[in-house]
């Protein structure tokens, strides 16, 4: 119709009454109709992830549902000054693309963002921190907890490099895959539950293009197998120091 | 509703079966290149092509069947087909003049209500179902229950006892009258604003309160935010966060009775938000074409959050709604207790012993914030607020038609108000004290027994909890 559409889900654990337009309609749009049609200027915004408190419908992280559907993009970032440039990149882009904000940022990131109109590029990872014995790869507000357990483990000696995806899908493997050919150990950390999550897949891609570079099997630091609990949270979370334990395992294969 | 569960080559094999079984009767006359056949003698024939190879079997009979909706509700057997149109669905008359439903309303479905403000009875004389001392006062108190347990604990998350809290200022005579108007065996559906039907049915306020700290003593062991209570000795179906998610489940709960021929009806509660949800739509059309006996107690507070109902709707209201899904419909006065009470009683009849459902939409404005994580002065006025607090309000209505027949006293207030402030606080000190559920309910109740990748996760997750203990909290025990 020549106009953007920015819908705001209000936290992503609602997102599922919407999910047979965003699967059948947004992401066919374009390829149904022969390029007549499509729906390029629809971008969908919905906070996600854990918040402390928000149990079962307040603290999801759905990316995997929507990563699993050619013709849409997904896309997470890690900060506010991220969170400009790739919404912005986002609501440019030509695809239906739906953006997950983290909500435990929301309060709590303070960052130096430009005033002025920038752009980020989608599906461009962005290696945040170089190292040379493991590659972490995560997303969004748990690349901060990765960050820690990968300053930790500096202290033992095992130097971490860490990327942010920020484009789920479609997916940077380039960078992954030089990043492991370089390290040749890779671990993939997301709040989701680890069954079926997205850390399989890029697990199960890592293995099809780097298996004889691998030195130990993928791992993965993920939320658990069931809904997001209250009162179990701390203990549901893919925490720092299962993810420092992870690295050591890894490293020690 | 044409579902049959049979597999597509299993269906072939049914069909070659019936191709097998010739047809008793004779064939009505033919019409053109189509045989009639009486599907329901006297009522309803089947129009079978002449064309089709199993035309003089059962198997043909079988395959019109299946499209049974397109047949006539009822065969016109005559040619008088001038003034009335055969549709699918039943027979509707031909008109010359083109007119247009209006989509607006020149008068609004009048609010049905028993009190005036001040208490008095509008209507002179017995034309609403007696409501007795005894249950006049225990409606009462528990009014004043909820209102104080709402203070409190609205409090109590303010103090960063509890993580979050809804109250139900204004909607107390909604709730609590529509409770006592059910049986016990009634079930009820909520969205999360209905603890007042809750506390009718008597959860204690100990129940309340472990529910919203999340401790042992939780009958939903923990696991959810404050107020997502549930209780399946009471016939509540536990809370869950989104929106009209539990009508459709009502229409299936109450076909579920009906099957059984229970003496019981479902009753699922929505807000005014709830009723632009797809599931509102599908809950209500399913429940009056399944003929189930569920009410719809839609409560109206004038808010979704911060969305006034005048984005909401271009409707007049929810009442009108009903109607367009064929179910009888009334709107009345939630914050009037005797209305509520009547209506619901008068629904719950129909419900049941005419099987089908009932929409009631209850009229009460909504006076505190949506939640602990609202303020809503941000997006109305403090006036407007004000006014229905103190004005309007509906325990304050009813204590004066309590108190004008003679049933209770300030005394009866002073002590009542004293006796639930002491049990609160207790309630409070003995639940804040009490340990949350162990570690091993976080697996449980996954599925009905925990599959083996949970198995291996607690496993992991009880060594990584031996290493690192302070990562931890530690009122989770680890037995």
């Amino acid at each position: 119709m020549g106009n953007r559409a920015i819908a705001e889900i209000q936290f992503a654990d609602y997102i599922y009454p919407a999910f047979d337009q965003i699967v059948n309609e947004a992401a066919k749009f374009r390829y149904r109709s022969g390029n007549q049609f499509n729906c390029g200027g629809l971008t969908i915004r919905a906070p996600y992830g854990a918040v402390g408190h928000g149990g079962h419908y307040h603290s999801q992280s759905p990316e995997a549902f929507f990563c699993h559907v050619p013709g849409i993009k997904v896309v997470i970032p890690r900060s506010p000054r991220q969170a400009k440039g790739l919404l912005l990149s986002c609501i440019r882009d030509p695809n239906p693309v739906v953006f997950f904000e983290p909500k435990w940022l929301y309060r709590l990131a303070v960052e130096e963002v430009p005033e002025h109109d920038y752009m980020l590029p989608l599906s461009e990872a962005e290696v945040i921190r170089q190292g040379s014995d493991i590659t972490l790869v995560g997303w969004g507000a748990q690349l901060s907890v990765m960050e820690q357990a990968c300053n930790e483990a500096e202290k033992d000696g095992i130097s971490c490099e860490l990327i942010d995806l920020k484009t789920l899908l479609p997916w940077d493997k380039e960078t992954v895959e030089a990043s492991v050919r370089k390290t040749g150990r890779v671990l993939i950390s997301h709040e989701a539950p680890v069954t079926g999550g997205f850390g399989a897949e890029i697990s199960a891609s890592i293995v099809e293009r780097c298996f004889l570079r691998l030195e130990a099997p993928v791992a993965r630091v993920c939320g658990l197998d069931t809904p997001f609990p209250l009162v179990f949270e701390p203990f549901y979370m893919p925490t720092k120091n299962k993810i420092l334990d992870a690295i050591k395992a890894t490293v020690n294969y | 509703m044409a579902s049959w569960g049979r597999r597509s080559s299993g269906m072939v094999h049914h069909i070659k079966a019936l191709s097998k079984v010739e047809l008793r009767g004779k064939a009505g006359a033919m019409k053109g290149g189509w045989w009639r056949y009486p599907v329901q003698p006297g009522v309803a024939s089947a129009l079978v092509p002449r064309s089709w190879p199993c035309v003089n079997t059962m198997a043909s009979l079988f395959l019109v069947q299946r499209f049974k909706s397109s047949l006539p509700q009822k065969q016109v057997e005559d040619d008088d087909g001038d003034q009335d149109l055969d549709f699918p669905g039943g027979k509707v008359a031909y008109t010359s003049e083109m007119k247009f439903i209006s989509g607006s309303y020149d008068k609004r479905i009048p609010c049905y209500r028993v009190l005036g403000d001040d208490g008095e009875l509008i209507k002179d004389g017995s034309d609403f179902e007696k409501v007795n001392k005894e249950l006049a006062v225990k409606m009462y108190s528990d009014m004043v229950c909820l209102q104080i347990m709402d203070t409190f604990m609205y409090e109590a998350q303010r103090q960063g006892r509890i993580s979050f809290y809804m109250t139900s200022f204004g909607e107390e005579a909604a709730t609590i009258s529509s409770a006592a108007a059910l049986t016990k065996d009634d079930i009820i559906l909520p969205q999360y604003r209905e603890p007042g039907a809750l506390l009718w049915r008597g959860f204690t306020l100990q129940e309340f309160v472990n529910q919203c700290f999340g401790n042992k003593d939780d009958g939903g062991k923990g696991r959810q935010m404050p107020v997502h209570y549930g209780s399946s000795k009471h016939n509540f179906v536990t809370v869950s966060s989104p929106i009209a998610t539990q009508l459709p489940q009502a229409a299936g709960m109450a076909y579920s009775l009906k099957m059984d021929k229970k003496d019981a009806c479902v009753v699922a509660f929505i807000g005014d938000g709830g009723t632009s949800e797809g599931d509102f739509h599908a809950g209500l059309n399913f429940a009056a074409v399944m003929e189930a006996p569920v009410i719809f107690v839609c409560r109206n507070n004038g808010w979704a959050i911060s969305t006034p109902t005048s984005d909401q709707f271009r409707s007049d209201g929810v009442v009108v709604k009903g109607q367009a899904y064929g179910i009888p419909s009334i709107r009345v006065d939630g914050t009037d207790a005797l209305a509520v009470y009547r209506a619901i009683r008068a629904a719950r009849s129909m419900a049941i012993n005419e099987q089908r459902p009932v929409l009631v939409e209850s009229l009460a404005y909504r006076v505190g914030h949506h939640s602990t994580s609202d303020d809503s002065t941000k997006y109305r006025s403090l006036n407007e607020i004000e006014h229905w607090k103190t004005d309007r309000d509906p325990v304050n209505k009813f204590r004066k038609w309590v108190e004008l027949n003679g049933w209770w006293s300030e005394r009866d207030e002073a002590d009542l108000r004293s006796s639930i402030k002491k049990q609160l606080l207790k309630a409070i000190q003995v639940a804040e004290g009490t340990e949350k559920p162990p570690l091993t309910e976080l697996f449980t109740d996954v599925y009905d027994l925990p599959p083996s990748n949970l198995v291996e996760q607690e496993k992991l997750l009880r060594q990584t909890v031996n290493k690192y203990p302070h990562d931890f909290p530690s009122d989770v025990s680890l037995h």
